[in-house]
């Protein structure tokens, strides 16, 4: 395999999908699999065959973006989407192609909800087959992996990450680029790339749909990696309460050793990078990255402490580069289009876009891609089309169990990294809840710490007792049981667990408490015994 | 090459391998510990050896952490006070440690923290949370009540005596020390009966039978002999 | 140390415990396999009892304790067969938002189980999930695999009195 094949590769798909008069794509990931979108695409190829062998493609694509509202088709080239398709639709649909659209399923795409978002990570998702490395080829797929390959030596790649301004997109935001060459720098000759997968904040689909959407991305972010730091073996570490990212992620990876694309001398290089996919059992901690490479390791998934980092003493001792997958999935056009074209785009020191999924009680529910440094009111009013039923807004809860609730008065915060975590939040893997005045502040509290208490490995004390007597107490405050003292003692509690726990998961257990106390400290006193506020 | 720093306003000289918790050790500066056990792997997990590093907001388990060129390190200010405190509170409220009736009282190390870290009550509610005793084997027994989940006998009877007969199951509140297959240690057939656990144990959770409260005292000394051979005899 | 055969038989001459073993050789019978194997063996018997945690322990040189840690540390795995039929609802922010618990609780009364157990006829096993990943459609649940969107408490009785009355399984 080189260039020159690639290349052919490249062409031979565009050409083959421009055979078609019209290209019908159904969103099967998910979201829209999950309201019948399989049988949404039988019935149009049922319907499409009798209209002629060129006439048009149905293709299987990844997700589209408005999951509330699947199960989502797009025609090319008429620029139309329609949604709630069913398979009774089929016939409409196929025989309206090149004639007026079908204004019953028609969806708005000059909505702000598309005409907002810009699409890095997910620039391909929706549009290409991800069982089909042809198809990812054809746009551009492992272009950049050829060009770090040929073109650029291993340091030269690391610079452009790291001017890039990309920085971790699992939660904390570390800088990409300085992770890498913290790992390339080590004289170790045995390396490892590891890419995170076991998203398990609830109210987060973003990296799941990379996976399942556009999975051979990823693959190319990490041998990317691998080449940069002078790994040759990678893990991907998929939750297996995903089985369809699993399954493609797997395919893919096949695929891709098929080609040559992975395996031993890459492009005729002397470059060999080989993946395996390792599936998570069920446990949040394991997104924390000692306790992830525990589990690698077919141990209990229990964190322990830093340093040494991965990137020194990772994997069975050798060096290790962790990243997520939303960050693996921004290398290849970083790599394509350079550092500089990237560094445009974004705000301060967060640079790029961040995938978020919306949630909760919004009217557009589904994933968005947008620019770091946008505001949460355009993404919650404009994006997201504001709050259902008339109801108000009352808070956004960012960043899962690690994250906060942001009140109305602080919509027009930017969300980049350093603004989220000046409101007690984070900017997380990408969660984004919103809910309205029907919610109470104190039950979504002790909703997150009944999380981390049943999430905490149970390691170190504060995490497994601290997180258990918060849940308690906010249990009074729930029972309107609550006094003073509990009120104090949580406040103790929350400052102690942040601070002596041994890991991420036990270090930001109590920002829901805490973000909420700042911001809803009346609703914690509104359900406080009577007599203890009065005389109090 | 051997790094400076400072421990509470005191110049100190640690070698490369060394932690904050072993100069500390050395130079007589007490920084308490309970996971901790010379001679075994450390794990870092009950957080009372924290200590405070100047310019960084988050306190480090001093066993866990090597210490780096001009660091200044603080063992023993009101806001660890204060954490070390509630750690212990949260320990007591989270198994049943009565002192009365049990077979360590006065040579345990829990009892002796809190008297030494001035836990003089427990703001905290008891969990309440029943556990089992096992008593199955013949001559030792564990009382869960009484665990603090340190992982001393876990550690020792893997990396000392090599059966590995002990682990810890479950997650969170619910863990649990297991021998075997979560079945009664009298049932154990990996189990060499050496008796390791029992004496690392830093509260009555392990136990010889037929002692009578405030019997049982533990030996750690042979760690200290394993360690001696390990670091090549000097 | 890598060994190409398993050093014990399995347990039973039950033909699933090849797909068991090929996992197991895949990974050499290395013992950092253990959770690979334990998966294999999760999905092709639906639980891990104590006869096959006896066999993987012994067949990758694992200790019985540490097999069991593993096992009961992970969620995924469960030490028990689960009923005929499984009703799993998620948990995840948005369905708790939108009212899972709810629904959860409806199911949890008429069907007379508590979540995470399985009912006494064996029909039914109720349980919960930290996020399904299907927020778009909260409130979400998965019966027998299918992810059921946008549930209501009633809809999810009658689509589980559907499910446990259907004769298979």
């Amino acid at each position: 395999m080189d260039m020159d094949e690639l290349e052919n590769i490249a062409a031979h798909e565009q050409a083959r999908e421009a055979q078609y008069a019209h290209r019908v794509r159904v969103c099967v990931a998910t979201g829209c699999l999950s309201v019948g979108a399989e049988a949404v695409q039988e019935a149009l190829e049922h319907h499409a065959t009798p209209k002629g062998k060129h006439h048009c493609l149905v293709m299987g694509v990844g997700c589209m973006g408005l999951c509330g509202n699947g199960p989502l088709v797009s025609v090319d080239p008429a620029g139309v989407m329609y949604e709630k398709v069913t398979p009774d639709d089929a016939p409409d649909i196929i025989d309206s192609l090149g004639a007026k659209p079908v204004a019953r399923l028609q969806c708005d795409t000059n909505a702000p909800f598309f005409t907002r978002q810009v699409k890095i990570v997910n620039e391909n998702s929706g549009i290409i087959d991800p069982e089909h490395i042809e198809s990812y080829i054809a746009h551009g797929g492992y272009s950049a992996l050829v060009k770090a390959l040929t073109e650029m030596p291993p340091h030269d790649v690391i610079t452009q990450v790291m001017d890039s301004g990309l920085r971790g997109r699992g939660g904390a935001g570390y800088p990409t680029g300085l992770k890498w060459s913290t790992v390339a720098k080590t004289p170790n000759t045995i390396k490892y790339v590891v890419c995170n997968g076991d998203e398990g904040d609830p109210g987060a689909f973003m990296d799941r749909n990379v996976m399942e959407s556009d999975p051979h991305r990823v693959l190319e972010g990490m041998a990317i990696a691998a080449y940069a730091v002078g790994a040759s073996y990678g893990y991907v570490y998929v939750r297996a309460e995903y089985p369809l990212a699993v399954a493609r992620i797997n395919k893919a990876i096949r695929q891709a050793e098929k080609m040559g694309l992975l395996g031993n001398n890459i492009f005729g290089t002397s470059f060999n990078f080989n993946v395996e996919v390792r599936l998570g059992a069920g446990a949040f901690v394991c997104g924390e990255e000692t306790a992830l490479m525990a589990s690698i390791e077919g141990k209990r998934g229990t964190p322990r402490p830093r340093p040494p980092y991965p990137a020194e003493s990772g994997l069975w001792g050798y060096p290790t580069l962790i990243n997520n997958v939303e960050t693996f999935a921004n290398i290849p056009p970083i790599i394509r289009n350079g550092a500089t074209w990237f560094a445009s785009i974004g705000v301060g020191r967060s640079k790029g876009t961040k995938v978020f999924a919306l949630s909760g009680k919004i009217n557009n529910i589904g994933l968005i891609e947008v620019p770091m440094g946008i505001s949460l009111r355009d993404i919650i009013y404009d994006i997201g089309g504001g709050i259902p039923d008339g109801r108000a807004f009352k808070a956004v809860q960012t960043g899962g169990p690690s994250g906060g609730c942001i009140p109305a008065e602080h919509l027009d915060v930017p969300v980049d990294y350093e603004s989220l975590k000046a409101l007690s939040s984070v900017m997380g893997s990408g969660g984004m809840i919103v809910m309205d005045d029907t919610s109470s502040m104190v039950d979504v509290a002790r909703f997150f710490m009944e999380f981390c208490m049943s999430e905490s490995c149970g390691k170190c004390i504060p995490c497994r007792v601290g997180t258990v007597q918060m849940y308690h107490l906010l249990s009074k405050f729930s029972n309107h049981q609550a006094t003073q003292r509990d009120l104090d003692t949580l406040e103790r509690l929350c400052d102690m667990v942040k601070y002596t726990s041994l890991c991420g998961l036990g270090q930001s257990a109590p920002n829901a408490v805490v973000s909420t106390l700042r911001f809803f400290r009346e609703e914690y006193q509104e359900r406080m015994i009577e007599s203890e506020v009065a005389h109090g | 090459m051997a790094k400076t720093f400072k421990i509470d306003g005191m110049d100190v000289s640690a070698a490369d391998d060394q932690t904050i918790l072993q100069v500390a050790r050395e130079r007589g500066i007490f920084i308490p510990t309970l996971c901790f056990l010379e001679g075994l792997s450390f794990v870092g997990a009950c957080r009372l050896c924290i200590v405070e590093i100047e310019g960084n907001p988050t306190p480090v388990a001093a066993c866990a952490t090597y210490p780096q060129e001009g660091m200044e390190v603080y063992t023993n200010t009101e806001r660890l006070q204060g954490y070390r405190r509630l750690i212990l509170e949260m320990l007591f409220a989270e198994g049943n440690h009565v002192c009365a009736v049990c077979v360590v009282n006065g040579h345990c190390e829990l009892q002796w923290l809190a008297e030494k870290l001035g836990m003089t009550y427990n703001t905290l509610d008891y969990l309440n949370r029943p556990k089992q005793v096992d008593a199955s084997h013949y001559r030792f027994a564990v009382d869960h009540n009484r665990c603090v989940l340190c992982t001393r006998c876990v550690r020792v009877c893997d990396e000392i005596e090599g059966a590995h007969i002990w682990d810890v199951m479950g997650r969170g509140i619910d863990c649990k020390v297991i021998t075997e297959l979560n079945q009664p240690w009298g049932e154990s057939v990996n189990c060499t009966s050496c008796g390791k656990c029992i004496n690392v144990c830093p509260t009555g959770a392990l136990f010889k039978k037929s002692k009578a409260v405030a019997e049982m005292e533990k030996d750690t000394h042979f760690l200290r002999y394993f360690s001696t051979i390990r670091a090549g005899g000097d | 140390m890598r060994t190409q055969s398993p050093p014990i038989d399995p347990p039973s001459d039950d033909k699933r415990w090849r797909i068991v073993n090929a996992t197991m050789r895949r990974h050499g019978y290395m013992p950092r396999a253990l959770i690979e194997t334990l998966n294999s063996v999760q999905q092709a018997f639906g639980y891990l009892d104590e006869d096959a945690l006896r066999y993987v322990s012994a067949a990758l040189h694992v200790p019985l304790s540490k097999t069991y840690g593993v096992a009961t540390f992970y969620h995924f795995f469960t030490l028990k067969p689960g009923g005929a039929h499984t009703c799993v609802i998620c948990l995840g922010t948005a369905c708790y938002i939108k009212g899972s618990a709810d629904i959860l609780q409806a199911l949890s009364d008429h069907f007379d189980v508590k979540p995470g157990q399985t009912t006494a006829d064996k029909r039914l096993s109720l349980m919960t999930a930290r996020c399904i990943g299907s927020c778009g459609l909260a409130p979400a649940g998965v019966m027998d695999s299918v992810v059921i969107p946008r549930l209501t408490a009633a809809e999810a009785i009658a689509k589980v009195e559907e499910l446990v009355k259907d004769g298979h399984g």
